[in-house]
């Protein structure tokens, strides 16, 4: 088999991959959607591997070991994000991304040193002494 | 002991006093009246063992010369004459009799023990001023006077007049001593020593090669010192010190300093025909400018201080026809007739509870609560109005008879014209004289209206020496007069028969005109009620004037006037009467002429600081903020525009990796 086949179908699901990340409102898609991220690197290796074995003459079979990683690391991270989406799903009632935005700089934050980070501190001090006491 | 160590010891006695005072004030409250005395009363007895050890004869000149300058040599030296030895009497009584009177005075006061001691200082100043030999000493003297005369005049700092006040003395005492330094340089140099004998015969031998310029130079060092016109603003201001103060500094030494300075150093003077000039109308305008001023002013202290002005003038006027002789006996005579005048005043104000003429004019029996005040004063007003045989008639007639002769042309030591000056201008004055003495005597002790307050007779202190310095004022002259000649240059010293009829004729003249102008004006006073006094009439006398100095504005509006229909001087001046009460608006040139362009100056230092300098700092800081505040637009806190932004950068590089590695 030519290597194109394998190459264009991980391009086209990378770039579908992308689209879901980047265009999805979804946290859960957004995970799949990294996931046919993952897969489509994972068949890129598994491709090239063995286009590169039947070059060489000795090979270690690295791509392959490589996906095999990949492929366990994937699942832990998704467990570790479908986990986190339910915890936030719990506390907020959603999981749409576009409105988790407590990241963002908000438009009266224009003073450094303002009393919110006065107050993010004293929260963080309070949580101190909740966690010693 | 030798005349020398009699004479080290007469500004070291007050200064050691002077320093033990401020060390011991507080702690030991009790030695600070015998330390204020002692050292001054002790240094008055060696002021009379050392002129009775010089006796008018040979100098006495005595140096050391602590280290080597490297160029001119300074030396601690010391040259009595005639003239220093009999200043220096003049000083230690003056200063003796005020220590005494400020005892009394500032009894309740609680910076009694600064005062006293600064007054010790300022008294050790001017007794190394008359002594000192050289020029430079000198000059260390003559701040040290300035700078007590600053402190003493702020002595109550809480009125905004005293710290005024002080501030202006300072400031226009020091316009002049700068160019004084400069002279005296330029004297130090020609002559290769700072030594007044060596000066004094370099100018002789014409090594002197710039007379003109540094005789004037030193001159603007006199006119500040002395309050000669231009200078002379600061002194009627200095009023607001203490009457003691007054006494001490701002009639009889310090201002007497820079005439003395003169009498001094005549011979570099005398080197120009120009600086003899300009001397005699200085002299001129200050004592004719500053009598018709005096015949304006409301406040007693004030019009003594104008009249201080106006003698100075005299002074400077005879040592413009070149009689240093006539100009020191007048110091004398003045010193002590004005030293009087001012306690006397002090008394009048403690016991009237107001330093307002046009008030005392209104309170009737005031000479009966202070006869003391009253018959010393009325003695030191004929004494300044000249009325023979009181001792300013000798001594200004000295003055006149100077003048006159150098104006007749018998002699060739001062140009003729400055012979005329000075006596045309001396009889104006002593009309003027006349007529302000009269004034203040009529209006202070010739009151009619409501009982003077009483609170009780004046301290003994203060009525004492009031009589001690009557003596000199009544006699001083007539005795003096013969025997003055052979401690001073030799100069004959008699009033002459034309200057005597002419200034006696002028002063009484000046008197029955005031006498007749108020016997026309007193029927008003009933009519306009007038009259701040001092809140607290029967405390200390000390507080008694600085209340009586901080209500005569908000009373009357102006420190210097009063708006009263019943003063004979407002009849006599007529419409110059508003220019005089403020002193022909000289301070009003002045704060055009320089405080203005100061202000102008410090506001425009000010505002470049302000908006210029620190625009920048406050730009640094906003920059970086600003720029700050833009880049933090782009966290919305949505991660898939993070994202986006990292592919898009991604994508950029990547291409851009790629361009380069092919090689487009």
């Amino acid at each position: 088999m030519h290597l194109a086949y394998p190459a264009v179908l991980s391009a086209l699901l990378f770039c579908t991959g992308l689209y879901g990340v980047l265009a999805r409102r979804n946290a859960i898609l957004v995970l799949m959607s990294v996931e046919l991220m993952l897969n489509a690197v994972n068949l890129n290796l598994v491709a090239f591997d063995v286009w590169l074995t039947r070059a060489a003459i000795e090979t270690l079979h690295s791509g392959q070991a490589l996906t095999l990683f990949t492929i366990a690391i994937a699942a832990a991270e998704i467990g570790i994000g479908l986990a986190i989406v339910l915890a936030v799903h719990r506390n907020r009632g959603t999981s749409d991304i576009d409105r988790l935005r407590d990241a963002a700089e908000g438009p009266d934050d224009d003073l450094d040193d303002g009393p919110d980070s006065d107050a993010a501190a004293r929260a963080q001090a309070a949580g101190k002494a909740e966690a010693t006491a | 002991m030798t005349t020398t160590t009699l004479a080290v010891l007469v500004p070291l006695l007050p200064f050691l006093g002077a320093v033990a005072g401020l060390l011991l004030g507080r702690t030991a409250p009790g030695f600070v009246r015998p330390l204020a005395v002692l050292p001054t009363l002790a240094s008055l007895v060696l002021t009379a063992l050392v002129a009775a050890d010089q006796g008018g004869g040979r100098a006495v000149d005595a140096a050391t010369e602590l280290t080597p300058t490297g160029s001119v040599p300074i030396e601690l030296a010391l040259h009595i004459d005639g003239f220093a030895a009999l200043v220096a009497v003049l000083v230690g009584a003056v200063a003796t009799c005020v220590q005494i009177y400020s005892m009394g005075y500032l009894r309740d006061d609680p910076r009694y023990p600064s005062y006293a001691a600064l007054v010790s200082l300022f008294t050790s100043a001017m007794l190394l001023v008359v002594y000192s030999g050289d020029l430079i000493v000198l000059l260390v003297g003559w701040e040290v006077m300035g700078i007590c005369s600053y402190f003493l005049v702020g002595h109550y700092w809480e009125t905004p007049e005293a710290r005024a006040a002080s501030i202006k003395a300072f400031l226009v005492t020091k316009l002049g001593d700068v160019p004084f330094l400069i002279g005296l340089f330029a004297l130090g140099t020609a002559a290769g020593s700072f030594r007044i004998t060596e000066v004094l015969d370099t100018v002789a031998s014409g090594g002197l090669h710039h007379p003109t310029v540094v005789a004037l130079l030193l001159l603007a060092g006199v006119a500040g010192k002395s309050a000669q016109f231009p200078l002379h603003t600061w002194l009627p201001d200095a009023m607001a010190g203490p009457t003691p103060v007054s006494a001490l500094i701002h009639a009889a030494t310090m201002v007497a300093a820079g005439v003395y300075f003169v009498a001094r150093l005549l011979p570099v003077f005398q080197a120009s025909a120009a600086a003899m000039t300009v001397l005699a109308v200085m002299a001129a305008v200050t004592m004719a400018g500053s009598a018709l001023a005096a015949l304006a002013q409301d406040d007693i202290k004030r019009v003594l201080a104008y009249s201080t002005i106006s003698q100075l003038g005299y002074m400077t006027g005879a040592l413009a026809v070149a009689d240093r002789g006539a100009a020191v006996f007048h110091l004398l005579s003045h010193g002590a007739f004005k030293a009087l005048l001012f306690l006397a005043a002090g008394v009048i104000i403690h016991a009237a509870g107001t330093n307002s003429l046009a008030a005392m004019s209104r309170m009737s029996n005031l000479r009966d609560r202070v006869p003391d005040a009253y018959w010393t004063m009325t003695v030191a007003l004929l004494a300044l109005a000249a009325i023979p045989p009181f001792s300013g008639f000798f001594s200004k007639e000295s003055v006149l008879g100077a003048a006159e002769h150098v104006a007749s042309g018998h002699t060739d030591h001062a140009p003729g014209a400055a012979g005329w000056t000075v006596l045309v201008a001396g009889l104006v004055t002593a009309l003027l004289t006349g007529a302000y003495a009269m004034r203040l005597w009529l209006r202070a002790f010739r009151g009619q209206g409501t009982e003077a307050p009483d609170h009780g007779k004046q301290p003994l202190a203060m009525n004492a020496v009031l009589w001690v310095l009557a003596i000199p004022s009544l006699a001083f002259g007539g005795l003096a007069f013969r025997t003055l000649p052979a401690w001073f240059d030799g100069r004959d010293l008699s009033p002459t028969l034309t200057t005597s009829v002419l200034g006696t004729g002028v002063a009484l003249v000046g008197g029955i005109v005031t006498y007749g102008a108020w016997r026309h004006t007193t029927a008003l006073a009933a009519r306009v009620p007038l009259g701040a006094v001092a809140a607290h009439p029967e405390a200390d006398a000390g507080l008694v004037e600085a209340e009586a100095i901080a209500s005569h504005k908000p009373a009357y509006g102006d420190i210097a006037y009063a708006p009263d229909p019943a003063d004979p001087g407002r009849l006599l001046l007529g419409p110059l009467h508003r220019h005089a009460a403020v002193g022909f608006h000289l301070d009003a040139v002045y704060a055009a002429l320089f405080v203005r362009p100061v202000l102008a100056g410090a506001s425009l230092v000010r505002f470049l600081d302000r908006e210029v300098v620190e625009t920048y700092v406050r730009g640094a800081g906003a920059a970086p903020r600003l720029l700050g505040a833009v880049v933090r637009r782009a966290q919305t806190g949505n991660v898939q525009t993070y994202v986006s932004a990292l592919l898009a950068g991604t994508v950029v590089l990547a291409v851009a990796a790629v361009l380069l590695a092919t090689g487009v």
